[in-house]
């Protein structure tokens, strides 16, 4: 019943599994007397032993502040930190380093485009489109620029998979949607959006796109050039990265009409008192002192996915869903949240008559680590009539060994909660 | 229910042997689940959004009345194990004085062995009840000031 991770290292040709979960020193810990099983992914990936090095190095020998001084330590910095956007250009096929514009996540880099292109291009009339599957955060900026330009947010319905249809979408794309911002995967369900479609069907309308590529950076390639989208929006944490770095990859005919939404240091061409005049493309869109140690985490966690390789990520994540789906469906009192013909490492279930949040908390007590509630999709889970869900959400550092771990831990827990198998 | 209860020192004291015979985890939320389905609960007309604890990841309920010196309470939620929290809160606060409840240090998480779930920090709606239980407290200290 039990699959060993020798024989699936096998199937997935040269990767040695156990040597790249032996990379992440978080994982190896024991949580409440169990050893923890780490399924919460989607929420922030645990950072491998190269990212957290890169960075501390980085502190220890090169902190200097970037783009000022003539030093040689701001010297370094400033050429790992150049480096590190000319590698993230590349890992997105942009064409030119100056369309990556580092924020602080993806939140924020919704907010710029929301904000600062929202400003410049909505009136009343005009409609913004998202779909029901969005995140908060690529949801509350838009209902923010609507409210401030008169605009009108309309949503594309999810069906009862979960999904959004592709035909529901060219439908409301029309003469008066000015922007289709869209989550490629959902991070509470899984969905995987055919995100070059929907933007081919945008342009031919002239409609400006932004993808919230947040779930897709640590598991599929990207290739804006290819999608020919607007904006993409993805944050360093959920790829193995740090925390509060984020990316804009804009094209650059937009940003560069995009007005700064911020202020200060490093964004600025020449400050007089009366007024002042803005900085080339990237840096007039990053003001202030970035996040340096970041941004060079981001690339170390760059090199790392890049490692391991793209076919090999793919194939080990599908191996690791398809186990997981296989042995959930076996628990009958579980009951999963959408299905999805297209779906990514994330599985959202409820178990009716049990809070997630009590699942949650006696999960945790056996070393099981995944997220309870309403994943930042409060109108997705009223979609489904449910206030949350229990969600699993799986990486290459997961094994077949901590899915069962999973299995027995539910069992565990419902017979605890006296759901019993015949209920 | 409107029987005036022992004092909070010894009510806390006797949960925490209750808990001290319990052998592992799952004993323990069993017995905590099981304290849970005693409570009352509301009707769905008190589930106002007034009544609603923020900052618990299950929703909690809890309304306080001032009676008689004392401070009554009823409290309601969705998730077993809040249920439970709510029982042991209520045991230890229910028709205390409001002075009483202001000065008691409510160390019972740490002492049944559940520290991780009921401490404070973690969303499941403690820290939310025990604030706003304090707060109604010290409104009704402030009326019976005024009298």
């Amino acid at each position: 019943m039990k699959q060993s991770d020798q024989s699936v290292s096998g199937k997935t040709h040269q990767t040695d599994w156990k040597a790249v979960r032996d990379e992440f020193p978080a994982l190896h810990q024991q949580v409440n007397g169990y050893p923890l099983a780490y399924f919460d992914h989607a929420a922030t990936a645990q950072k491998p032993r190269k990212v957290i090095d890169a960075m501390t190095r980085y502190y220890e020998f090169d902190n200097a502040n970037v783009h000022r001084g003539v030093h040689s330590l701001s010297q370094r910095a400033t050429l790992a930190y150049e480096e590190a956007r000319q590698k993230t250009a590349r890992f997105i096929c942009a064409k030119d380093p100056s369309e990556i514009i580092f924020t602080s996540g993806t939140t924020a880099s919704v907010n710029v485009v929301a904000l600062s292109w929202g400003r410049a291009h909505l009136k009343p009339g005009d409609e913004v489109l998202v779909t029901g599957l969005e995140h908060h955060a690529n949801l509350v900026p838009w209902q923010m620029a609507c409210a401030m330009t008169g605009a009108q947010l309309k949503i594309v319905p999810v069906n009862e998979f979960g999904e959004v249809s592709t035909d529901s979408v060219a439908e409301m794309l029309h003469s008066k949607t000015r922007i289709f911002a869209f989550s490629w995967i959902s991070n509470a369900l899984g969905t995987i959006n055919p995100a070059h479609d929907w933007v081919q069907l945008a342009r031919e309308k002239g409609i400006t796109t932004l993808i919230d590529a947040a779930q897709v950076a640590a598991h599929h390639p990207i290739d804006v050039q290819h999608l020919g989208v607007d904006f993409l929006c993805f944050s360093a944490h959920k790829m193995m990265g740090p925390t509060g770095l984020g990316v804009l990859y804009g094209k650059k005919s937009i940003l560069e009409t995009l007005d700064p939404v911020f202020g200060g240091g490093d964004m600025i061409d020449e400050v007089t008192y009366e007024k002042s005049t803005w900085a080339d493309l990237p840096y007039r869109l990053e003001a202030g002192t970035p996040n340096i140690a970041g941004v060079i985490g981001l690339s170390a966690a760059i090199d790392f996915l890049e490692s391991i390789g793209w076919q090999n990520i793919s194939r080990r994540e599908s191996e690791l869903l398809q186990y997981a789906l296989e042995k959930l469906s076996e628990i009958p009192q579980i009951r999963f949240i959408g299905s999805p013909k297209e779906r990514a490492g994330v599985i959202s279930f409820v178990v009716d008559g049990v809070h997630p949040y009590d699942l949650g908390i006696l999960l945790d007590e056996q070393g099981i680590a995944l997220r309870t509630g309403h994943h930042c999709a409060q109108p997705l889970m009223r979609h489904f009539g449910i206030t949350g869900t229990c969600r699993v959400s799986l990486a290459i550092y997961n094994t077949f060994e901590e899915i069962d771990q999973l299995d027995r831990a539910i069992k565990r827990a419902l017979r605890l909660l006296g759901i019993s198998q015949s209920n | 229910m409107m029987n005036i209860p022992s004092n909070m020192k010894s009510i806390q004291d006797q949960l925490a042997a209750d808990f001290e015979y319990l052998d592992d985890w799952e004993e323990r939320y069993a017995y905590l689940m099981d304290l849970g389905k005693e409570v009352q609960g509301l009707s769905p007309e008190e589930k106002t959004s007034d009544n609603l604890i923020r900052g618990c990841q299950s929703r909690v309920w809890l309304i306080t009345r001032y009676e008689n010196n004392r401070l009554w309470m009823s409290a309601d939620s969705e998730a077993f194990i809040a249920r439970g929290i709510i029982a042991l809160l209520m045991k230890v606060f229910n028709g205390q004085t409001p002075s009483d409840i202001l000065n008691e240090n409510f160390d019972l998480p740490e002492r049944i062995g559940l520290t991780a779930h009921l401490s404070p920090g973690r969303a499941n709606g403690l820290a939310g009840m025990l604030s706003r239980i304090r707060h109604d407290a010290s409104l009704a200290l402030g009326t019976q000031n005024r009298n």
